[in-house]
């Protein structure tokens, strides 16, 4: 389902001298439907730049990077929009909305942008916001002023609404208490089941254990430093 | 699929000062587009070169209209432009006093589009005008008062409802949001962005705020010196810019 080829990535700083910092090279992996691979390697290493690559938030200076059939380094942004839509869901480790909207209707939206009846769109909202213990006082409240914690909760929410066949996961657990960390796996772990084709980082190792079906260290993806 | 709108080589120049050259672009429908760039940077000269209200000195602007498919509306006659701007296009102005009549009643204001496509029934215009206020969130009983006794930002979304009450399918907008305090600007994003929705509107919006586009636009084209110098998924282009300008323009936003 996700499969990158020779990936590599640099960040030209044109106004810093134009110094070119290269931060990833070689990077090749392939996911299937109904896995879930686990991105580690130190901070820094690259797990969050090869995850916005994938995503296509990251412009790849060469190599290939499928999604199905599209190829999100070369696409046009029309194209990897409705892959977005469609295709492929990107769980961040912050959560951006637009300022006043109710928190039901952000988890709602990926379902009403495919196009999903209103009505159901919000009862899925409703219950995944159950799930993962948001009170129901809060629904009708925009989420930018909620705790770190509820923040993390309802971006799960939202990422979770719509049953993506290629998921994005960065950080999913971090901040969240046992019980919420166990519904959150259970949700991964319901995806998969679905066929969903998943790339996480996880720092939290039980949780890495627990869903992930094999590893891949990003470290191999570092430029060699020249001497 | 077709694009709405397919803009080839667009150029306009005032004497020997270029405003903006060689712009090339399609939009296709539902697509929403931001242009940025700072003030003189020639984004509100190529945006009124494709509203029609300025003469390109060279270039296209195809627009595929619902009677003829596409047609390039830089050579159109006036009439058929006009009539164009008033069914298809839609556009709003930075300052709501450019597109609203002033002394006339809010009702009056959205009726008026509609009688210009041929609406005659009074009874049913003024039950539009008030639906379509109660989108924009005025109160009905302010149907009768005059733009002058609205606030700012009252008067920006009567600019909009007068603007989407004939449905366009392109909306051009100039800086929709400029000049207002941030609480009405951010209840105008999040009307736009569910009208741009249901509607399935393309629109194109020029601004400098980055804020607004990010939540706005799906695309981003950024322009300097009267040149596209770089375009693309708006997340791409503000998270990742590759040209000098647009690295110097993303690092110069204040955090709040």
């Amino acid at each position: 389902m996700i499969e990158l080829n020779n990936v590599s990535k640099s960040f030209t700083l044109h106004n810093q001298g134009s110094a070119v910092i290269p931060v990833m090279e070689g990077a090749s992996l392939k996911v299937a439907v109904g896995e879930c691979v686990g991105l580690v390697g130190a901070s820094g290493a690259g797990k969050s730049t090869l995850m916005r690559l994938i995503y296509g938030n990251y412009l790849a200076a060469s190599g290939q990077i499928l999604i199905g059939d599209v190829d999100v380094a070369q696409a046009e942004p029309r194209e990897i929009l409705e892959l977005r839509r469609n295709t492929l869901g990107y769980v961040s480790q912050f959560l951006r909305v637009v300022p006043r909207v109710p928190t039901l209707d952000v988890v709602a939206e990926p379902l009403l942008a495919v196009g999903e009846d209103q009505g159901v769109a919000r009862d899925k909202a409703a219950s995944l916001l159950a799930q993962l213990n948001i009170p129901e006082r809060l629904w009708s409240l925009s989420p930018t002023t909620f705790s770190g914690g509820e923040q993390q909760r309802v971006n799960i929410a939202r990422g979770f609404a719509y049953e993506y066949p290629a998921m994005l996961l960065d950080e999913p657990t971090a901040s969240l208490d046992a019980k919420n960390r166990a519904t959150v796996l259970g949700l991964i772990n319901a995806a998969k089941a679905r066929g969903a084709a998943i790339i996480g980082i996880f720092h939290d190792e039980a949780a890495r254990e627990e869903v992930c079906d094999r590893f891949l260290d990003v470290t191999g993806f570092s430029p060699q430093v020249a001497a | 699929m077709t694009p709405l709108l397919q803009v080839q080589g667009i150029r306009k120049t005032y004497g020997s000062f270029v405003g903006c050259t060689d712009v090339s672009f399609d939009l296709y429908p539902g697509e929403v587009m931001g242009i940025v760039g700072e003030s003189g940077s020639g984004k509100s000269t190529l945006l009124n070169c494709l509203a029609g209200h300025l003469p390109p000195d060279q270039g296209e602007v195809v627009f595929d209209t619902l009677a003829d498919g596409p047609v390039d509306t830089v050579t159109m006659s006036e009439p058929e432009r006009r009539m164009l701007s008033r069914t298809d296009w839609a556009f709003v102005h930075q300052h709501a006093r450019d597109g609203l009549r002033m002394s006339v009643s809010a009702g009056g204001n959205i009726g008026e589009r509609l009688m210009a496509v041929g609406d005659r029934h009074y009874g049913n215009i003024r039950e539009r005008a008030i639906d379509w206020l109660g989108r924009v969130e005025i109160k009905e009983d302010r149907v009768d008062d005059r733009p002058s006794a609205f606030s700012g930002g009252m008067q920006q979304r009567l600019q909009i409802a007068r603007n989407l009450v004939t449905g366009p399918r392109l909306v051009f907008m100039d800086e929709p949001t400029g000049g207002l305090d941030v609480s009405v600007q951010a209840r105008l994003l999040d009307l736009l962005r569910g009208l741009v929705r249901e509607m399935g509107l393309s629109a194109i919006i020029v601004t400098h705020d980055l804020a607004v586009v990010r939540l706005l636009a799906d695309r981003l084209m950024v322009m300097k010196d009267g040149h596209v110098v770089e375009t693309g998924l708006t997340d791409q282009v503000l998270d990742d810019p590759q040209h000098a300008y647009t690295q110097l323009l993303v690092s110069s936003v204040l955090q709040v």
